[in-house]
């Protein structure tokens, strides 16, 4: 009936995946709670959800359409904004996920839970409010009278990917956050830059065959094109070997990230 | 003690900690990240020494040594020890939240700790909102935390209040919602620290109860950590001393209470290097206290004499202005008064100066009393920031000289530690009617 606690350095290792299991309802809570009061005190308050990338879609478009960039015979508005949807809820997990231990750090050093728990409910945060964009997504295809592929059926697909390297970037960045505060000011540099190095924006160097599978090394620009193959098809294509590289890449930042912060975590109360 | 019946059993347990970059503004006992830009910085540079200074980092500082002790089933077991003495360390390590670095911990049983009350709370959500999620977060289901509701919610005090969010709260009754979740958790195990010296009196006397029932009336163990000697008295039965990360001391209450106070009551030093010394509460750190001294070579003094002693000082940032301010406590830890300066021109970065500060007339009576010295800035109107704050320090005995002109030299302890003023009476005149007054006036003086 009673189980037995054996506290050992170096112990934790075994008991933490039962513990995480164990905590499935603190996770809830806390993504509850971060969602609860991000658009608390707001005016429009969740609508703000939408209103971001709408923005962003709206200056885009404009650029987009002055410039006359080759949007594979979609839209310019679906074209960016199935662009958008995935880096906005890669960059709000990151950034998000990133501070995560730092603004929890009274919990952190207070009691004892799975750390893993606070940035993975960051992410899950921003998928809420993906999914709110998701929704505006499909009233904006209907309004452009615009019919998606039959490729569709492999969106969950791009979704559990972007999923994923949200996850593993938003591990990393978490642990680092917690040692050394300088990320604090790399993020939002990121964010910023980011949308023209991942496919968000198309740069000309992008479209260029040759670099293609250089820029892939940036696991988002297999997926943001992967988004707009399975939502858009046409002229938008997404290469095996780029596919292939942002799955690698993927992968190996889940389980590196897992890994760092799994090393680092057992110093966090005393370093936060 | 039989090895069957104990719940918590701690094995040689060390914990150890790095010391970053002492002297530095941020002396405190906890590891100091070098930033990011040493790290790279290092490493591009001397990437050989880079990876040997990996192995050998800073100095080490023990928090625990060698830590062993049982605590059976049922059992409510105070740990007392000075500040510095280990007891957070241990508290953090008994609920994981920091992993020890040598020895073993077996717990039997659910566990919760309270390290703190109302953690987790956030201040945009509201007081019912707060219940689950702190709950949630000391450990409690979503299910238990739905039955308890209503409870929590009488015990607080709180009913009309439970939809307004609580950065409205005063901060007693943040304070009293926050204790209601705490003390409706229901482990075996119960891990409490000095969550008792918060709220007004009334509130810590429930809390107290509240305690009292827990582990009477449904047999819980509890571990209980406190300067409060009453309430440690008044609590636990069994204590655990702790002395420089060692245990001095475990056994009965009353007689762990004596090993406390013969270990402060010991030391008849005079000067007090406290320049390493972890500090409870972590000021801004512009300034910071270095040392302290009496100017005698006892530290004891006659009730109604100056009280004076010298503060050392470094200014790790210049400050315009200083101020200091002073808490007086008993041994057993309960604060009698404090007293603040007033503001004086600040220093310059990497000075280093002695204040003689003094309080006349030590209105003390005979016992045994300690200091908490803080220096900072500010006043109630422009805000006040501590720089650095020591407690426990300055151990002082006041002992009354006998046949001591217009006072008392025997003071019996009920009496409280505090000697207000002589008492002042004058006759006022009143109108002698005879049968009002008689008896009266025949005592007024003439």
């Amino acid at each position: 009936m009673t189980q037995t606690l054996i506290i050992e350095a170096g112990r934790t290792e075994r008991q933490y995946w039962r513990d995480l299991w164990k905590f499935r309802e603190l996770f809830y809570f806390l993504a509850w709670r971060d969602f609860l009061i991000r658009y608390k005190q707001t005016f429009v308050g969740i609508a703000w959800a939408l209103v971001r990338p709408l923005l962003m879609m709206l200056a885009l478009t404009m650029v987009g359409k002055i410039g006359k960039m080759p949007t594979g015979g979609a839209p310019a508005a679906l074209f960016f904004f199935c662009g958008l949807l995935p880096w906005q809820f890669f960059s709000t997990a990151m950034s998000e996920s990133g501070n995560s231990l730092v603004t929890n750090a009274n919990l952190v050093s207070k009691i004892y839970f799975p750390r893993l728990v606070v940035p993975a409910s960051s992410v899950i945060v921003g998928f809420v409010d993906f999914l709110i964009s998701a929704g505006f997504l499909v009233l904006l295809m209907f309004y452009c009278h615009f019919t998606p592929p039959p490729q569709i059926i492999f969106l969950p697909l791009f979704v559990a990917l972007i999923f994923a390297i949200s996850m593993g970037i938003g591990f990393w960045i978490a642990a680092l956050t917690v040692e050394y505060r300088d990320f604090k000011f790399v993020i939002p540099f990121v964010v910023q830059f980011g949308i023209f190095v991942s496919g968000v924006f198309p740069l000309p160097a992008h479209a260029a065959e040759h670099w293609r599978l250089l820029f892939s090394v940036n696991p988002l620009v297999g997926i943001i094109d992967g988004f707009r193959w399975s939502l858009l098809g046409g002229g938008n294509v997404v290469p095996f070997p780029e596919l292939a590289v942002s799955v690698a890449v993927t992968v190996f930042f889940v389980f590196s990230g897992l890994w760092y912060f799994r090393k680092m975590e057992r110093t966090f109360a005393d370093v936060i | 003690m039989s090895q069957s019946n104990s719940v918590i059993a701690v094995k040689n347990l060390s914990k150890r900690y790095s010391i970053g970059q002492i002297g530095s503004a941020d002396d405190c006992m906890k590891y100091n990240p070098p930033g990011l830009r040493h790290a790279i910085e290092d490493f591009v540079r001397h990437p050989l020494a880079w990876w040997k200074r990996r192995k050998i980092k800073n100095e080490h500082f023990w928090a625990l040594q060698d830590v062993s002790f049982d605590v059976n089933a049922g059992d409510v077991v105070a740990v007392i020890g000075r500040n510095g003495a280990g007891k957070s360390t241990m508290l953090k390590v008994l609920s994981r939240i920091t992993e020890p670095t040598a020895g073993r911990i077996e717990i039997t049983g659910r566990i919760a700790s309270l390290l703190e009350i109302g953690t987790g709370f956030h201040a945009e959500l509201t007081g019912r909102e707060n219940i689950f999620l702190n709950g949630a977060i000391l450990g409690m289901t979503h299910a238990e935390i739905k039955r308890k509701f209503d409870e929590i919610v009488a015990f607080s005090e709180i009913e009309r209040f439970l939809d307004t969010p609580v950065k409205r709260y005063s901060s007693g009754m943040y304070v009293r919602l926050a204790f209601s979740v705490a003390a409706h958790l229901e482990p075996d195990i119960l891990i409490v620290d000095e969550v008792l010296a918060v709220g007004d009196t009334a509130f810590q006397k429930k809390c107290l109860g509240k305690m009292q029932d827990v582990s009477r009336n449904d047999g819980r163990t509890v571990l209980f950590v406190s300067h409060n000697m009453s309430a440690v008295l008044q609590l636990t039965t069994r204590a655990v001393v702790l002395e420089q990360g060692r245990v001095i001391y475990h056994g009965p209450t009353d007689q762990a209470v004596e090993r406390y106070v013969g270990i402060i009551g010991s030391d008849s030093t005079v000067f007090f290097p406290v320049e390493k010394l972890p500090r409870k509460f972590r000021g801004a750190g512009a300034v910071r206290f270095v040392s302290f001294r009496f100017d005698r070579a006892v530290p004891i003094f006659s009730p109604g004499e100056d009280f004076k002693f010298v503060a050392r000082v470094r200014a790790h940032e210049s400050t315009p202005r200083v101020r200091f301010s002073m808490t007086i406590f008993t041994r057993e830890g309960a604060p009698i008064g404090t007293c603040f300066g007033v503001e004086r021109p600040g220093l310059r970065r990497g000075e280093d100066l002695e204040f003689e500060i003094s309080m006349p007339r030590l209105p003390l009576a005979s016992g045994y009393y300690c200091c908490g010295v803080s220096v900072g800035k500010g006043d109630n109107r422009s805000g006040m920031v501590d720089f650095d704050t020591i407690l426990d320090t300055l151990a002082f005995e006041v002992r009354a000289e006998e046949g001591e002109a217009g006072t008392v030299a025997e003071w019996a302890r009920g009496w409280g530690s505090i000697m207000l003023p002589n008492l002042k009476y004058r006759p006022l005149l009143q109108d002698r009617t005879p049968e009002k007054t008689l008896n009266n006036s025949e005592m007024l003086p003439a």
